[in-house]
């Protein structure tokens, strides 16, 4: 391998005009990736963005890595493929709720499961974009949508318990406006080996526009979202005076100083317990919602038992050449 | 020759010799007579041939204490038990031991692992378990927990362990029954009139009978034995190869020659499975085998694959298929090689799925949306398997497309005597690389054949982004212009075809012109030949010509096909490679012969029907 090269975030951008909606959080993203890769000590040929379809997953093609626009709900599978291939590599997925979540949550959740060394982002806008505003499995019940005129009747995923459900290690939620916060948490989710699932509350500013809006937006998101850092109280509010506190089987909101509350009574969060109970009821909460590395527990990743059981394999066996398969047990002479 | 195949219906020349041994006690006998009563109620003609030992009661488990019997069962007049087994069971080592020589190599092998226990095996002068040690590896061998499999189907009864276990010969037979296609009845019907009175014994046996039918479904055991051909062997050094085996080492192969690594993305389905089970044993080559979580991520895993560099394959079964179309049609557009085997079954959809058909030729060639050609090669026997993996592999490393691999149940599962093979006597294998990095772009390509140069993630500088888009056909870059996409719509088919200069001419044997051509490709070339060549040593003006190359085919095709009067396609299905013959290959006098039943071709019907042609004024 050849020396780490130093780049600057134009360096990572290609020559390819960008073509989302004016407005759309999707240039936001590109950004703050386009800022984290420098800072991941990568050359850029060793790189690999990876998308399916949808207005998300035309991402690779503005990238000036590696990369492949392949089908509908299959980047997943294709990337681990990829990874297998190559493990050297970083791999990058890009993909949207329908993408992910409908099409392609058979390879969403496998993926999660094996722990492949890759890092999905999902650009989640509770809507189809590409195809004109048909609801995704992120809607919320009753939203009116080209498909569901009278409301959707299509209870929701949540993307956190989902991932969670599938044992995920890696999951982080973060607001579609936030560059800096994204950029380094894209940074952390590269450094982590295994599969990092990234939730980015996308705004899609034509067909669901403000649906983040309580929890993004500057004047509202301070009393309406968490952000949570590991080892840090969970503190929010625009006086930053509310806090989450266990109650039982239940997380409640306080606030310090009234009720005899005070900062300790308020959780610190700790993303690495392996006991994923506490990250579940913390993804499950619609408000405030969390965002930041909610979850992040060290185990070895797909591709390291895989290729560590293949060079097992290659080393008892070593200099063996495929002559001496197909001369092994029984063979005869015919003259 | 006789065409030896799995259920033996009344119309086919066919017949199977099955050696049924075991311990005095085993109950062989009943178990051997029960096949051929049965078979004979079939209307088969059978020939037994009981051997048992002297003493009634000789020591259990001992060389001499070995009871057998063996059958014949055919649809022809015979005359003999047969000389060659199709099938040995054994109960136990002793068994194993006393009869082992007369199964040949390839052929299928039934033990019961629970009487192979340390006590038995020294008692029949083993040193070392047979079922473990690797020297039953040129058998089909079918190894089962048969003793603890019926106990288990007898549990609720309440009988005791030795009455239970003395159901294991009926457990065995109902085995046997399914992979023979036989019915259980009359054999249920002898024993109710056998045991009358005793209830219980009946159930018990009964049962049994039924849940080594069961069991043997469940494995779907495939009774296919694939028929050496009669034409003189080349010398050299030899082994038994099956179909399948000799698919997965064609790769192995392949990915050695051209200095890949090799990666298979698969999800396990009947008749394809063994490829991946065989895949999963070679680590030490940098076989990287990923079972994913259903086809689509086979075939896509296996796509990420080949995108990094990596000799890329995927394997299944028609639907199976049908579920990877998409994902082809993308390695075709983004002119990524890769391998895809379809192990063709019975269809259309779950259909017979241990049944050998060729009906998924028109899925292969178009079954993906859009202008998508791509190379579609098939294997004609079991080792042939693996001179078409190599040669699949060949053809997309060195032509930057997918290639699809036909294969199919029957050859898959048959095996046959391979004239072995060492890489250096392969040919070579140069994968598509980068040139020069000025003015490169991933839609560089070669003049001749058209193949754009292969940059792979890792490579500096040569950083690009592909996709299922359209793509301007200089640049690479997104591109939606109609003039521009109707041009990379003919150059992706011109490539394709192209591969014509770079595949063997297609050969005929028998009569090189003449009256009657007939035309075959994949697993039916062992029945054809036969026919053909024993037509045309009798002086009839016969020959055939067998495809392995669909698409492109070899560019003689026409001038062969033009030397005869007639040409008869023959096919097990309802005439797919005939419809695709009448645009690829006009001006022929096509006429076609086909079966679907799950079956190969009997040498019979062949006859019957180019007789019937040959004598028919054109
Ligand atoms: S449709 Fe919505 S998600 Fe798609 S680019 Fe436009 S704003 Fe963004």
């Amino acid at each position: 391998m050849t020396e780490n090269k130093k780049y600057t975030h134009k360096d990572m951008a290609s020559d390819q005009e960008v073509r989302w909606c004016p407005g759309c959080d999707d240039y936001v993203i590109l950004r703050a990736v386009q800022k984290a890769l420098p800072e991941i000590g990568r050359n850029k040929e060793d790189i690999v963005f990876i998308s399916g379809i949808g207005c998300s997953s035309r991402f690779p093609y503005y990238m000036n890595t590696y990369g492949m626009h392949s089908i509908h709900g299959r980047a997943a599978a294709v990337a681990t493929g990829t990874k297998l291939a190559n493990p050297d590599l970083s791999v990058w997925v890009i993909t949207g709720d329908g993408d992910a979540l409908a099409i392609g949550g058979n390879h969403t959740i496998h993926a999660i499961r094996r722990n492949v060394d890759m890092n999905i982002i999902l650009f989640n806008n509770e809507i189809y974009g590409l195809t004109k505003g048909q609801f995704s499995p992120t809607s919320y019940l009753g939203q009116k949508t080209t498909t569901s005129p009278f409301g959707n009747t299509q209870p929701p995923f949540n993307p956190g318990e989902l991932a969670i459900g599938a044992n995920s290690r890696f999951f982080a939620r973060i607001s579609g406006n936030r560059p800096k916060e994204m950029a380094s948490l894209f940074i952390e989710a590269e450094q982590f080996k295994g599969t990092s699932f990234i939730e980015v509350l996308q705004n899609c500013v034509i067909f669901n526009d403000g649906a983040f809006d309580l929890f993004n937006k500057k004047e509202t998101r301070a009393d309406n979202q968490v952000y949570l850092e590991h080892g840090k109280k969970m503190i929010f509010g625009h006086d930053s005076n509310k806090g989450l506190k266990l109650n039982g089987l239940e997380i409640e909101v306080v606030t310090i100083g009234e009720n005899g509350i005070t900062e300790e009574d308020i959780m610190t969060h700790d993303a690495h317990d392996p006991n994923p109970t506490l990250h579940f009821m913390l993804v499950r909460m619609k408000n405030p919602i969390v965002t930041g590395v909610i979850r992040s527990v060290k185990e070895m990743s797909f591709d390291e038992r895989f290729v560590g059981q293949m060079k097992e394999q290659l080393e008892a066996s070593k200099g063996i050449i495929f002559d001496d398969l197909v001369n092994a047990g029984q063979t005869y002479m015919l003259d | 020759m006789d065409t030896k195949i799995s259920n033996i219906s009344s119309n086919d020349i066919s017949s199977v010799v099955v050696r049924f041994a075991g311990d005095s006690g085993d109950g062989m006998q009943l178990t051997g007579a029960q096949f051929a009563d049965t078979s004979a109620l079939m209307g088969n003609d059978i020939a037994t041939f009981p051997n048992y030992p002297s003493e009634i009661r000789a020591p259990q488990g001992s060389v001499y204490g070995v009871s057998g019997f063996q059958v014949h069962i055919s649809n022809e007049k015979i005359s003999t038990p047969g000389d060659d087994l199709d099938m040995l069971v054994a109960m136990n080592p002793a068994a194993l031991k006393t009869n082992l020589a007369d199964l040949s190599p390839g052929k299928m092998l039934i033990v019961d692992t629970d009487s192979f226990t340390p006590k038995n095996l020294k008692k029949a002068g083993y040193s070392a378990n047979p079922i473990e040690d690797g020297s039953l590896e040129s058998y089909r061998l079918i190894a089962a927990p048969i003793t603890s499999l019926t106990k288990a189907a007898l549990l609720d009864l309440g009988m005791k362990e030795k009455s239970m276990n003395r159901s294991k010969n009926m457990f065995t037979l109902g085995m046997v029954y399914w992979i023979y296609g036989r019915d259980k009845k009359h054999t249920v019907d002898f024993l109710k009139k056998k045991f009358k009175g005793k209830e219980i014994i009946i159930e018990a046996n009964s049962r049994a009978l039924k849940a080594g039918n069961v069991y043997a479904e469940n494995l779907e055991l495939i009774a296919t034995t694939y028929q050496v051909r009669p034409a003189k062997l080349k010398k050299g050094k030899y082994r038994i190869i099956m179909g399948n085996q000799a698919t997965a080492w064609g790769f192995i192969a392949a990915a050695q020659k051209a200095n890949k690594e090799l990666f298979l993305g698969s999800y396990p389905i009947t008749p394809a499975s063994n490829i991946l089970h065989e895949l999963v044993k070679h680590p030490e080559f940098k076989v990287k085998s990923f079972q994913a979580e259903d086809e689509i991520a086979g075939v896509a895993s296996a796509f990420g694959a080949a995108f990094a560099g990596d000799l890329a394959i995927t394997t299944t079964s028609g639907p199976g298929l049908a579920l990877k179309g998409e994902a082809i049609g993308l390695a075709m557009m983004t002119e990524i090689p890769m391998v895809i085997v379809n192990v063709q079954r019975g269809g259309p959809s779950t259909g017979l799925p241990t049944k050998t058909e060729q009906s998924d030729l028109l899925q292969a060639m178009y079954g993906r949306n859009g202008e998508s050609p791509i190379i579609v090669v098939a294997a004609n026997s079991p080792s042939n398997c693996f001179d078409m993996a190599y040669e699949a592999s060949r053809l997309a490393l060195e032509h930057m497309t997918p290639v699809l691999l036909l294969s199919d149940g029957y050859i898959a599962n048959g095996s046959e005597p391979w004239l072995i093979k060492t890489l250096g006597e392969l040919p070579d294998i140069t994968p598509r690389t980068v040139s020069k990095l000025k003015g490169w772009t991933p839609y560089t390509r070669d003049k001749d054949t058209l193949a754009r140069e292969w940059a792979i993630p890792g490579m500096e500088g040569y950083e690009h982004r592909l996709g299922g888009l359209e793509k301007n056909v200089e640049t690479g870059n997104v591109n939606m212009d109609p003039t521009n996409h109707e041009e990379m719509v003919k150059i992706r088919a011109e490539k394709v075809k192209r591969v014509e200069n770079d595949i063997p001419e297609l050969e005929v044997e028998g009569a090189a012109e003449g009256d009657l051509l007939v035309v075959g490709w994949g697993g039916t070339y062992g029945s054809l030949h036969t026919a053909v060549m024993s037509m045309s040593s009798k002086g009839e003006s016969i020959g055939l010509a067998h495809l392995k190359y669909i698409n492109p085919m070899p560019k003689n095709t026409a001038e062969v096909f033009s030397k005869f009067k007639k040409v008869v396609v023959c096919e097990l299905n309802t005439g797919q490679l005939y419809k695709i013959l009448h645009f690829a290959q006009p001006g022929h006098k096509y006429y076609k012969y086909n079966k679907v039943q799950g079956l190969p071709f009997t040498g019979s019907e062949l006859i019957m029907r180019f007789e019937q042609l040959l004598k028919e004024e054109a």
